[in-house]
């Protein structure tokens, strides 16, 4: 698959370095050449310098043909933002944006645009599971 | 009306300045301490501090029973957030949203948000119209109809000037309707000769521009 990364943080170099690892083709775009670092030497994948909301940036960086859009970067606005160009102006089939904060990442859900992961939310079930020994009741 | 800005920076001021000044109900989000502390100095108790493209603070506002919201932050991803946020989670009526690049425009279109005021493209409009780079100066664009109006100078050394209009290959989906001559407006027939510092304003689509443009420069003449 051809899948574009947006953020070489840690969630997204690992990411990376594990598609890419797995025979993917892996695009990662990140505004700090300095993140690309984490991605390590033996990564085949292709590094792209600049904003991830830029149509220009995003185009260079192969979005119009990719299978699958995923944004990581430190800011939730940047990845809503992201996510949406990805689908509406490139037709990326598969979408995901992180969002830290649960209720933009409702919101963002609900809109049906995108995939929606909230690290906040499953971070708190999983340790409230630890922490009282058993499954949260929902 | 309530109405909601977030960004306290120049523009977030001066709108809340204004708004205040015509009796406006208005409350300025933002995070700056500084910045916010400038703000209630000179406008009084109009400040929220905090993240106004988060959602506790939106709802802290009173986001739900804002009239208008305005984001007028520095980041476009922030001012859509925002938008978004006020329309879809709030049923906030309208949100207007500042942009920094004008590529931004249609994307806000495409998600919603209709009311997009982009700084960038306001100043490059100002300098076509300064320094006409292009014999056409726009004057308004209407993306989505794929129609614009325009304005052309006939300067001294141009082909067309002593023509009437009928002679000058104007394509089909062009229309001249407006001339200024001298500070005053004709209305042209096909007979309307040009003159040296015509203005010409014409209604065209925006594929037909460039022969437009062309004719008013001249260069498609034999």
């Amino acid at each position: 698959m051809r899948i574009v990364i947006m953020g070489c943080g840690r969630l997204g170099a690992y990411l990376a370095r594990h598609l890419d690892q797995e025979g993917h083709d892996v695009t990662v775009v990140d505004r700090n050449s300095d993140s690309f670092a984490r991605l390590g030497s033996d990564f085949h994948g292709t590094m792209v310098l600049g904003t991830g909301i830029d149509e220009d940036v995003m185009r260079r960086a192969g979005v119009e043909k990719a299978d699958a859009f995923v944004a990581v970067s430190n800011g939730d606005n940047t990845n809503a933002m992201a996510a949406e160009i990805a689908k509406l102006v490139f037709k990326v089939p598969r979408v995901v944006a992180r969002l830290y904060d649960p209720v933009r990442e409702d919101t963002y859900h609900q809109l049906g645009l995108m995939e929606t992961i909230c690290p906040t939310v499953m971070a708190s079930e999983r340790i409230h599971e630890i922490v009282l020994g058993q499954s949260q009741e929902r | 009306m309530y109405i909601i800005i977030v960004g306290g920076g120049k523009v977030g001021y001066y709108l809340a300045k204004t708004l205040l000044q015509d009796e406006h109900e208005v409350l300025i989000i933002e995070k700056d301490k500084r910045k916010g502390d400038i703000i209630s100095t000179d406008l009084g108790a109009v400040i929220l501090r905090g993240d106004g493209t988060d959602s506790i603070v939106m709802e802290e506002a009173g986001m739900a029973r804002a009239d208008l919201a305005i984001a007028v932050t520095g980041d476009d991803e922030d001012n859509l957030m925002i938008c978004q946020m006020a329309k879809k989670k709030f049923a906030v009526k309208r949100a207007i949203a500042r942009i920094n690049n004008p590529k931004n425009e249609r994307i806000f279109k495409l998600l919603g948000i209709d009311n997009v005021v982009s700084v960038t493209d306001l100043i490059l409009a100002q300098i076509e119209r300064e320094i006409p780079a292009h014999s056409l100066v726009h004057l308004l664009t209407l993306r989505e109809a794929g129609v614009s109006f325009v304005e052309a100078k006939v300067p001294a050394d141009s082909p067309v000037v002593g023509k009437p209009l009928r002679s000058l290959g104007v394509p089909d989906d062009c229309v001249i309707p407006l001339i200024i001559r001298q500070g005053s407006g004709i209305v042209p027939h096909g007979e309307t000769e040009l003159v040296v510092g015509d203005e010409v304003v014409a209604v065209t689509t925006i594929a037909k521009e460039d022969v437009l443009e062309k004719i008013f420069s001249g260069e498609t003449q034999k």
